[in-house]
C-alpha cells in the first residue's frame, strides 16, 4: 500500500513537473523574454509575441488544466484498482 | 428612455435576482440541498469562481490599465498574471486543501504545521492581502457608482459602501454559490456585449478576440496597426511593443500575480465546495474558461476602446475636437471629476498628446474606460445600463468572498479556534458580522485615498499572498519535512519584506505623505516596482523556510501521515458549502 501510494505521488509529481515547464516556457518566454523575436512573424492583424501574451498563453493554460484532470483521474481509478 | 432610470431598472433587477436566488438557495438547505458528499457541480461550482475572482479590477479596470497607463503590451502582465494563476491552484493546491477538507486557509495552516502560532501568522496575511483587495474593489464601486448617480467619486464611494455593507453583512454569507453564478452571467454579459458591437463597428468581425487581428472597416489596415500609428503620431509609446518598465519587472511582476492566485484563500476556498478531489481539478478548470472569456476580450476592449477616444478627440490627423462640441459622454465623466480638460494654449480645443507640457486632457482616469467605452461608441442605453449593473456584479460577488473570507478568519479561526473554543455558534456568527462591518469602513476610508488604480491596488494585495500564504501552502504539501517554525519564518520573512518595500514606495498602509523613499522608480530594487514584488518576497519567503527547516527537528509522525492522507486521491470527506 505505502509502495503504491509512493508510487502515485511519484507520477503525479512527475507529470506537474513537466506541465509547469510548458506552463513558464509559453508566456514567459514566448510572451516576455523572446517577446521580440516573435513579434517578427505575423498572425493575421497580431505579431505573434503580442498574441502568445495576450491571448495565446489563457488558451493554453486553460488545455494543461483540463489535460491535468484527464491524466490524474486515470491515474486515480488505476490506484484504486490497485494497479500500477 | 433616459439612461438614468434605465440604469435604475437594469441594476435593480439583477439585485432583485441575486436577492431571489439568495433567498431560493436558503430554502434549498433546510430541505438538505447541500446532502453530505453532494457539494456543488465543477462547472457550477467554475462559474461561481468566475465571479467570485473577477472583481471591479477585472471588469472596470484591467482594460483601462492596459489600453492607457500600461500601453498595451504591458498591459500582459495582468492578462497572464491573473488567469496562470489557476494552473498553479488546479496542479499544486486545490486537490489537496479539497481532500484535506476543512473550513478555512488557515485551518489547513493551523493543523498541517501544528501550531497556533502559524495559524495567526496565516490569519494576518490573510487579512492583510484580503483588506488592501477589499480597497481596490471600494475604488471601483466609488467609480460605478459616481457615474451613475452623476456624482462626485467621494459620494459614489459612501453610496457603494453602503450597499456592501447591506448586502453582505445583512445578507448573510454562507451557500453564496447561486447568487455568484446569476453574478457571472450578468457581467459576462455586460463584458462581451459592447464588446461585439464595437469589434462589429471597426472590423465588422463580431469575435472581438478576432477583431483585434482583424482589418478596419473605414480604411483597411490592421487595428494594431493604426493603433501603433496614432499613439506614435501623439508621442505615445508604440501600442503592441511597449513593455511595462524593463523586461525583469515585467516578468516579475506576471510570475507575482500569478503566485498570488494560486494564493487568494477566498479563491482557494472555492475549490472545498466540489464533491471530490478529481471534481475540484476539473473545477479549476471550468474555473478558468470562463474568466478567460472576460481575459481574451479584455485585450479587444483595451485596443478599441484607446483607438475610439482618439479618435474621437482628434478626427483627423491634427485636427482636434473643439471644446465646446465635445460629447455627452466627455461631460457625464466631467461631473465625476475623473475626466480633466485644462485649455492651456485657449484655443477651445481638446489638444491630446504624450507630452505634459502641452496636453491639455490632463486627467482621464483609467478606470472609467470600460464604463465609457459604450457611451463613446454611442452603443444604445440599455448596453450602457447594463454594463453598470456588470460592474457591480463584478464588485459586489468579489468584495462578498473576501469578507467571507476574512470575517471566517478573525471569528472561526482566531476567535473560535484560539482565543474562545466554546463560543456558541451564534456568538461566532455575529462576530464575522462585526468583522465585516469593520472591514467596510476600513477599506471605505482608505478607498477615499486609494493607492492606485482599482486593478494597481489589487495587485498589490496579490504580492501579499504570493509572499505569505503560497509557499506555505506548498511546502506543507509537497515537502514533508517542512516544519512549523520554517514555515513561521518564512511566511514572515516573506510578507515583512514585500510590505516593507511596498510601504516604503506607497506610504504605511498606503497613506501617501508618510512614505519615506516616495514612489518613485530610481529607488525601486533593480528596477521592480512595489506592485510587482510578490515574486521576490515569495523567493525570500521560500529560501527562509527551507534553511529554518533544515535547522530545527522535523515534524511529528501524526504531522508526516497528515501528509500522505492530502496526497492520496481517495477517500475525501463532504463538501462545504461556502
Amino acid at each position: 500500500m505505502k509502495d503504491r501510494a509512493n508510487a502515485y505521488w511519484k507520477a503525479n509529481v512527475s507529470l506537474i513537473v513537466k506541465l509547469l515547464v510548458v506552463w513558464f516556457t509559453v508566456p514567459f518566454l514566448g510572451g516576455i523574454v523572446f517577446v521580440d523575436i516573435l513579434n517578427q512573424i505575423n498572425l493575421g492583424g497580431y505579431p505573434l509575441g503580442f498574441w502568445v501574451a495576450q491571448q495565446g498563453s489563457i488558451y493554453m493554460f486553460v488545455v494543461i488544466i483540463f489535460y491535468y484532470a484527464k491524466k490524474m483521474s486515470d491515474l486515480d481509478d488505476e490506484f484504486a484498482r490497485g494497479g500500477n | 428612455m433616459e439612461l438614468q432610470t434605465l440604469t435604475y431598472i437594469v441594476v435593480g433587477f439583477t439585485f432583485a435576482l441575486y436577492i431571489g436566488i439568495a433567498i431560493w438557495a436558503r430554502a434549498g438547505s433546510t430541505k438538505e440541498f447541500y446532502v453530505a458528499g453532494g457539494g456543488v457541480h465543477p462547472i457550477a461550482n467554475g462559474m461561481a469562481t468566475g465571479a467570485d475572482w473577477m472583481s471591479a479590477a477585472s471588469f472596470i479596470s484591467m482594460a483601462g490599465l492596459i489600453g492607457f497607463s500600461y500601453q498595451g503590451y504591458g498591459g500582459s502582465v495582468f492578462l497572464l498574471g491573473w488567469t496562470g494563476g489557476y494552473v498553479l491552484l488546479a496542479m499544486c493546491l486545490a486537490p489537496y486543501l479539497r481532500k484535506f477538507g476543512k473550513f478555512t486557509v488557515p485551518e489547513f495552516i493551523g493543523d498541517r504545521y501544528y501550531s497556533n502560532t502559524a495559524k495567526v501568522v496565516a490569519v494576518i496575511c490573510l487579512i492583510l492581502a484580503s483588506v488592501t483587495y477589499v480597497i481596490g474593489q471600494m475604488k471601483g464601486i466609488g467609480v460605478a457608482f459616481s457615474r451613475f448617480l452623476e456624482t462626485s467619486y467621494e459620494f459614489g464611494l459612501t453610496a457603494g459602501m453602503i450597499i456592501v455593507f447591506i448586502y453582505a453583512v445583512l445578507g448573510g454569507m454562507k451557500g453564496i454559490t447561486y447568487t455568484q453564478i446569476a453574478q457571472y452571467v450578468v457581467l459576462i454579459f455586460a463584458y462581451t456585449i459592447p464588446a461585439i458591437f464595437i469589434s462589429l463597428s471597426l472590423t465588422g468581425n463580431p469575435i472581438p478576440q478576432l477583431g483585434l487581428g482583424s482589418t478596419l472597416l473605414s480604411d483597411g489596415t490592421y487595428v494594431l496597426d493604426k493603433l501603433n500609428q496614432v499613439v506614435t503620431e501623439l508621442g505615445f509609446a508604440e501600442y503592441t511593443t511597449s513593455t511595462r518598465g524593463s523586461t525583469l519587472n515585467m516578468f516579475v511582476y506576471t510570475m507575482s500575480l500569478m503566485i498570488g492566485t494560486a494564493g487568494l484563500p477566498h479563491v482557494i476556498i472555492r475549490f472545498f465546495t466540489v464533491p471530490s478531489v478529481k471534481d475540484a481539478r476539473r473545477s479549476a478548470g471550468w474555473s478558468l474558461v470562463f474568466i478567460a472569456i472576460l481575459y481574451t476580450t479584455a485585450p479587444a476592449v483595451a485596443g478599441m476602446a484607446r483607438l475610439n477616444l482618439m479618435s474621437t478627440i482628434e478626427p483627423t490627423p491634427g485636427n482636434y475636437l473643439a471644446y465646446d462640441e465635445r460629447p455627452q459622454w466627455f461631460k457625464n465623466w466631467e461631473t465625476t471629476g475623473l475626466l480633466k480638460f485644462e485649455d492651456k494654449n485657449g484655443d477651445g480645443k481638446i489638444q491630446y498628446s504624450a507630452d505634459k507640457a502641452t496636453n491639455e486632457m490632463v486627467k482621464i482616469d483609467n478606470d472609467i474606460l470600460v464604463l465609457a467605452n459604450p457611451e463613446i461608441a454611442k452603443l444604445p442605453n440599455w448596453v450602457i445600463a447594463l454594463v453598470a449593473a456588470g460592474g457591480l456584479a463584478a464588485a459586489l460577488s468579489t468584495a462578498a468572498g473576501l469578507l467571507l473570507a476574512i470575517s471566517s478568519a478573525i471569528s472561526h479561526d482566531l476567535l473560535k479556534g484560539i482565543i474562545r473554543p466554546d463560543i456558541s455558534e451564534k456568538s461566532e456568527l455575529n462576530a464575522s458580522r462585526v468583522a465585516m462591518a469593520f472591514t467596510v469602513l476600513l477599506a471605505g476610508y482608505l478607498g477615499f485615498n486609494p493607492p492606485d488604480f482599482a486593478a494597481g491596488t489589487v495587485a498589490l494585495a496579490f504580492g501579499l499572498a504570493a509572499s505569505s500564504l503560497f509557499p506555505a501552502l506548498m511546502l506543507g504539501i509537497f515537502y514533508k519535512r517542512m516544519n512549523t517554525s520554517g514555515a513561521v519564518a518564512g511566511m514572515l520573512s516573506g510578507i515583512g519584506i514585500t510590505l516593507f518595500y511596498v510601504f516604503q514606495h506607497k506610504g504605511i498602509m498606503f497613506v501617501q505623505s508618510t512614505s519615506f523613499l516616495g514612489d518613485m522608480s530610481p529607488n525601486w530594487f533593480l528596477g521592480i516596482e512595489p506592485n510587482a514584488f510578490g515574486a521576490v518576497g515569495a523567493l525570500i519567503n521560500f529560501i527562509v523556510a527551507i534553511v529554518v527547516c533544515k535547522l530545527t527537528p522535523e515534524p511529528p509522525k501524526k504531522v508526516q501521515d497528515l501528509v500522505d492522507y492530502i496526497r492520496a486521491p481517495h477517500g475525501e470527506g463532504s463538501a462545504i458549502s461556502h
